[in-house]
């Protein structure tokens, strides 16, 4: 008999928290596999937000540190500059990242800090129960934009990949989906770029991963997939944003 | 000894380094912009970090990460970016992170005045951030003790795992002084197996939180602070008494203040008037019982509190561990204006023709 799939040992055996359908069970999964396959979970040290990650640290089986509201990137930079040899990431939302810890991750790109960014966009607060977010779409209904946002009131959603790569520390964003099995290798492949990127000194590497919220958004999670692919994915564009400095190694 | 000319911003970031301080994140405010100016240039020479933040939140969410994946960690600031930095610390204090914040005190409310000031005290002393936890606050009163108490500052920190913030007003910061460079006890301090620094083969992941779900949880969290903080007045409660054996009056003052009142006391006595000065050191843990003994003392008749605050911050403090046993009354100025020695004799004489 031989093992063909197996919990990835970057992972702890704590149960997870999230609701049905969401996909920050299949991120983590993707994150802790790429820190395992480049050999890097032994001297990793992850960064959490305030937001439904915030027990990211119970999840992942390497040292993790627990931020204040949006300051991860501040954070892991404290780590980073100390531990230069190791891998150092953040975990963060949309509200943790676009809203209240906007000047944190633009001042770490903009430094060019060698750390990469795991972006969970679902436009929308989970953990706090649905308030709008920063990426929150036109129209979309939210608890504290109820008739859904409107661009008079709150702006237009910002897009996080496509903003960060304006800074030359920034040397690699994509922004991905975990929605099937194409988009999750997709994903994985990004994920492991980035962290190959950072061990390489190349500068700030950013992931942004499109995410569901069915409890939040009010829809089963296959309505909630199908949402993200035809709401989401048209504002939010997958693909590579940046990619300087590809052929480095 | 050889003595050195020293300027108290740069005497800090010296004795941060020599004191084997690994790495400072600040951003720039007068009166301490000399600390992150020393220590960009000095600390990388001696193999440390220096970074420059995009905010004084950043700066302490820097020592957050650094100082919990084990490193000696510093900031500093003048008080309206210690004010930004109070998030941090509470999360610091309540994740058990140690580190060393230096205050270079400056006037306030708002943003009040570049010039030196003793304003935040209460911030210092009550936990500006939320939740219940304390800060061990050591306050120097000249260059020399600044320096002395940065250094000893991150063994403190380390011993009990908390952040220790040493309040100097703009004064201290920007004065030059003789120095000499003591050697410093270093502690017997335990290995720092908590730190997130990689699991480098350990069977299991460190954790840097301050989340506690559970209320039992955050409760017993609490319960184990408080123990700490025990431990803490009990070992490290600091503070000074000068001619208080026999005074009618005792003057409490810290930091600059009491130095003026040190003159202050040299006038009184030679024109026969018997006055004391009680420093308390370290801020928090305020030295209560050593004052109330004083208070209980059959010869002191009237305490003066002085301070660089408009109507008195410590004096809180004073009252509380004077409990009423003597009179307790009030000198002080803000923004920046300085008690001065005549101010403190005739106040000095005021209080005790009150009580005679």
């Amino acid at each position: 008999m031989a093992i063909v799939y197996q919990k990835s040992p970057g992972l702890t055996d704590a149960e997870l928290h999230y609701c049905p359908g969401c996909n920050h069970g299949i991120i983590h999964k993707l994150v802790a596999e790429s820190l395992v396959e480049l050999g890097l979970l032994d001297e990793a040290i992850g960064v959490c937000p305030v937001g439904c990650a915030v027990f990211a640290y119970n999840y992942f089986s390497c040292d993790m540190l627990e931020a204040a509201h949006g300051r991860a990137p501040a954070v892991a930079t404290g780590v980073k500059r100390t531990h230069p040899t190791q891998a150092v990431f953040t975990y963060q939302g949309d509200g943790d990242l676009a809203s209240i810890g906007m000047a944190e991750i633009v001042h770490a790109a903009m430094r060019g800090e060698k750390i990469t960014t795991i972006f969970i966009n679902n436009a929308i607060y989970g953990m706090t129960g649905g308030q709008m977010a920063p990426t929150t779409l036109i129209g979309q209904k939210a608890t504290t934009c109820q008739s859904g946002r409107t661009a008079e009131q709150a702006g237009m959603p910002i897009r996080m990949a496509e903003m960060l790569s304006t800074l030359d520390g920034c040397v690699y964003a994509e922004r991905v989906c975990v929605t099937d099995i194409p988009n999750i290798t997709k994903a994985k492949r990004a994920i492991k770029k980035a962290f190959e990127k950072q061990m390489n000194r190349e500068g700030f590497t950013f992931v942004e991963v499109l995410s569901t919220c069915p409890t939040n958004w009010g829809m089963t999670p296959l309505q909630a997939i199908d949402w993200l692919k035809t709401r989401m994915i048209p504002y939010y564009p997958l693909g590579v944003i940046k990619d300087t400095g590809a052929e480095v190694k | 000894m050889e003595k050195e000319l020293w300027k108290g911003n740069e005497a800090i970031a010296e004795a941060a380094i020599r004191a084997g301080c690994n790495c400072f994140f600040g951003y720039p405010i007068t009166p301490q912009s000399e600390v992150p100016e020393y220590m960009s240039v000095h600390l990388p020479q001696a193999g440390g970090v220096f970074v420059q933040s995009e905010s004084e939140i950043a700066a302490i969410n820097m020592v957050y990460g650094a100082a919990g994946a084990g490193m000696r960690a510093m900031t500093s600031s003048s008080s309206p970016g210690i004010s930004l930095k109070q998030e941090g610390i509470s999360y610091l204090a309540g994740a058990e992170v140690p580190c060393v914040i230096v205050n270079c005190m400056r006037g306030g409310p708002g943003l009040g005045t570049i010039q030196p000031s003793q304003g935040d005290y209460f911030q210092a002393t009550r936990g500006g951030g939320n939740g219940d936890y304390r800060t061990v606050v050591l306050a120097p009163s000249n260059v020399q003790e600044t320096v002395d108490f940065v250094q000893e500052a991150f063994d403190i920190a380390d011993q009990y795992r908390n952040p220790v913030m040493i309040v100097c007003d703009g004064l201290i910061g920007q004065m030059m002084e003789p120095i000499e460079w003591r050697p410093v006890p270093r502690r017997d301090l335990p290995p720092k197996d908590w730190a997130a620094s990689g699991r480098k083969g350990r069977d299991h992941h460190n954790v840097i939180n301050s989340l506690y779900m559970a209320p039992e949880d955050c409760d017993r969290h609490n319960q184990h602070l408080e123990e700490k903080y025990a431990a803490i007045a009990e070992n490290e409660t600091r503070w000074e008494e000068v001619d208080c054996r026999d005074a009618d009056v005792i003057i409490t003052a810290y930091g600059t203040p009491a130095r003026i009142a040190l003159t202050a006391l040299e006038t009184l006595q030679a024109e026969g008037v018997k006055a004391g000065l009680f420093r308390p050191i370290t801020l928090w843990p305020f030295p209560q019982e050593a004052l109330r003994r004083l208070a209980e003392r059959p010869n002191v008749k009237a305490f003066l509190d002085v301070e660089m605050s408009s109507s008195g911050q410590m004096l809180d403090d004073v009252r509380l561990a004077v409990e009423g046993r003597r009179p307790v009354r009030y000198l002080g100025h803000a923004g920046g204006v300085m008690p001065t020695v005549e101010e403190m004799t005739a106040s000095v004489k005021a209080v005790l023709k009150e009580v005679q």
